[in-house]
């Protein structure tokens, strides 16, 4: 089965999901005067559901045509059954780092964490001239900040969590 | 109109105003031009921007200002580089890559200006015309109505997905919908499908959903595969010299241009379709109106097949801003997201934007020209030094990049639980792109899904139960032709097999 159905599959499951959600779970807490509307907050996720599982099987058992005359998709093109040709390693190395950007940015305030994130992503893509890296990463961090808070006036805590700000 | 017009200019040549067109063509082109950033994750990345600018008319002016110079910065790294920033210029790398193989970029540079420059203000000028005539339709339009033309508005978006492509558009279109429910909706003061986490309370934010349907796959496939964003030559073609072109080749584009903008508006004004195939279909048109020799120049360095697509997609920009502005219905993922920003600066956009605010509607409509008339006298000299970016290493390019995504979504919530939810969608996104399932249907489906909701529970309270769909005779045709839309693409391809492959992705 090709990689769509099984996100077809996928999709079915979740619909079914949210419409036992929608269906069984929502109306219990419904207080009494809003039982008499013709329209309930689960009235909408309930349509949902249904579409979405039909739809979904539509995909799944392939019932629409599809042309399969790809001529084969160029280099630049992305196709997962490449995908052994392509570099997975960086690109789930660059999303743990962008994870524990998430984790570190308040704790480790923004100036130091975003350095540290743009430093170890070009290092991550095998940058080795740190000399360059480092000063270039430093000044944009600091420039990005400073444009946030004093221009935009968003307030985005610069130092670490014991620095007291 | 006049009155509205004047209103307009007064609003859009206020030097705030006019330094936002400059700031944002200036910066959209820049961006523009970096492969795997859009104009939706440009845009998206703005608003935050935006909506602190706190003025709804110099927040919009800003984002279309931004808006046209991406697809501009994106004809300039098509034809640079062989490497389309957009779907929507692709077709501009037909014949202006070849342009520049000979050594003729700069010509094929302010080909690719002067054609977006008459293509986006014919369309402005057909914009003046039609928008208000399509308002004053709309304002007979009740809620019922409302809510059956955006049913239209989504099956038309997966009906134009392309041959095979249907039943995943639409799919996608559900999926948005779906998690358009999650949250207090405004209806209801009752938290769903929340699963008890307080971050969620508020709903998925759709800055947030944005940059990890967009920005955040295409990063990551420049970082998956490297060709993509390279150039797919020996890339000697960088030296921009002479800009300009002669008297005969202008004769030659000014049919091209002409019948290309009118096409291109249109085109764009349907939802679903834009700027891109647009461009791909103004490119088949001249390319089979041309005859003999012309036609044979085509794919190799036409002027004409230069200024199709380049005309096309830009008139096509401002012909999506109809329904935007007229109906509040996005017909392209970029006027979702440019919906997304007004909604959160407390406007809506709808048949009642032009007499309750004219100011904002006339002064996007004005500061549509001065964007053009920007990018034309502005940008095209600086082209040669704003290129310059394009030979950043990868290495200190795709960090900021991923950067500039995460701060996207951060700024706007200043949570850092977004930026997980963030990399979780980009996540499931990559994923989607790898299977081909398109996924602006999903953001618009996001964007609407809230308005499809409200627009159905008035119309079921008003009439106590489904009887508006029979009782509206306006309701049920448009219904209808929802479901004509769906059912007719799945028709025709049992019936002529074989079709011309359809563009997947949105503008």
């Amino acid at each position: 089965m090709a990689l769509d159905r099984w996100i077809a599959l996928i999709f079915v499951l979740f619909c079914c999901v949210y419409g036992y959600a929608a269906f069984f779970t929502m109306d219990q807490l419904l207080p009494p005067f809003m039982q008499r509307n013709p329209v309930w907050p689960s009235t909408f996720p309930k349509v949902l559901a249904v579409l979405g599982i039909i739809v979904g099987l539509v995909v799944l058992l392939g019932l629409e045509k599809t042309d399969d005359s790809d001529a084969g998709p160029s280099a630049t093109e992305i196709n997962y059954r490449r995908l052994h040709e392509y570099k997975l390693g960086q690109a789930l190395m660059l999303l743990a780092l962008m994870v524990l950007y998430a984790l570190m940015l308040r704790p480790a305030g923004f100036l130091i964490s975003t350095t540290v994130f743009l430093v170890a992503g070009s290092a991550i893509l095998g940058e080795r001239k740190f000399h360059i890296m480092i000063p270039v990463a430093v000044f944009a961090t600091g420039f990005v900040w400073y444009l946030v808070q004093e221009v935009l006036g968003i307030f985005l805590r610069p130092f670490p969590f014991f620095m007291g700000m | 109109m006049l009155e509205g017009i004047l209103i307009g200019l007064e609003a859009a040549f206020s030097v705030q105003n006019i330094l936002m067109v400059v700031f944002g063509c200036l910066i959209g082109t820049f961006i523009g031009m970096l492969p795997g950033l859009g104009p939706m994750s440009i845009i998206a990345i703005m608003i935050p921007v935006a909506i602190t600018l706190g003025d709804p008319a110099a927040a919009l002016i800003l984002l279309a200002g931004v808006y046209y110079g991406a697809i501009f910065g994106g004809s300039t790294s098509s034809i640079l580089l062989n490497a389309p920033g957009v779907a929507g210029t692709v077709a501009t790398s037909f014949d202006g890559y070849p342009m520049a193989r000979k050594g003729q970029a700069g010509k094929a540079l302010t080909i690719a200006a002067v054609s977006s420059f008459a293509g986006g203000t014919i369309g402005a000028i057909l914009l003046m015309v039609f928008a208000p005539a399509l308002s004053s339709v709309a304002l007979l339009f009740h809620s019922a109505e409302y809510f059956a033309l955006m049913v239209v508005g989504l099956s038309a978006i997966a009906a134009f997905a392309g041959t095979g492509q249907v039943g995943k558009a639409l799919m996608m279109t559900l999926l948005g919908l779906i998690l358009a429910t999650v949250g207090e909706g405004a209806l209801f003061s009752m938290p769903r499908f929340t699963m008890g986490m307080m971050d969620l309370q508020s709903g998925i934010s759709f800055i947030t959903l944005a940059m990890a349907m967009f920005a955040l796959p295409e990063a990551l496939f420049l970082v998956l595969n490297p060709a993509r964003g390279a150039s797919n030559a020996e890339g000697g073609s960088n030296k921009i010299t002479n800009l300009r072109f002669s008297r005969a080749e202008g004769r030659a584009m000014l049919p091209v241009i002409g019948r290309q903008s009118v096409q291109g508006f249109f085109i764009g004004v349907l939802p679903g379709a834009g700027a891109t195939i647009a461009s791909f279909l103004g490119y088949a048109v001249e390319r089979n109106l041309a005859k003999g020799e012309e036609q044979a120049e085509f794919g190799k360095g036409s002027i004409k097949g230069l200024a199709a697509p380049e005309t096309a997609n830009n008139a096509a920009c401002t012909g999506s801003f109809v329904p935007l502005l007229t109906l509040g219905i996005p017909g392209s993922g970029t006027t979702a997201i440019l919906l997304g920003a007004l909604i959160a600066l407390n406007v809506t956009p709808g048949p009642r934007l032009m007499t309750d605010t004219p100011e904002i509607f006339w002064a996007v409509i004005i500061s549509m020209f001065i964007g053009n008339l920007v990018l034309l006298v502005l940008n095209l000299p600086l082209i040669p030094y704003i290129a310059k970016i394009l030979s950043i290493p990868r290495n200190y390019l795709i960090p900021f990049i991923l950067f500039f995504t995460l701060m996207g979504a951060y700024i706007g919530q200043n949570n850092a639980t977004e930026l997980l939810i963030l990399v979780g969608f980009g996540v499931v996104a990559t994923i989607l792109r790898f299977a081909d399932y398109p996924l602006a249907p999903l953001l618009i489906g996001f964007i609407l899904g809230t308005m499809l909701e409200d627009n159905f529970a008035r119309s079921m309270q008003l009439y106590q139960g489904l009887g508006f769909i029979l009782e509206r005779p306006m309701t049920l045709g448009l219904l209808v032709l929802a479901l004509l839309l769906v059912l007719l693409p799945s028709y025709r391809a049992r019936r002529a097999r074989k079709r011309a492959e359809g563009v997947a992705d949105g503008d």
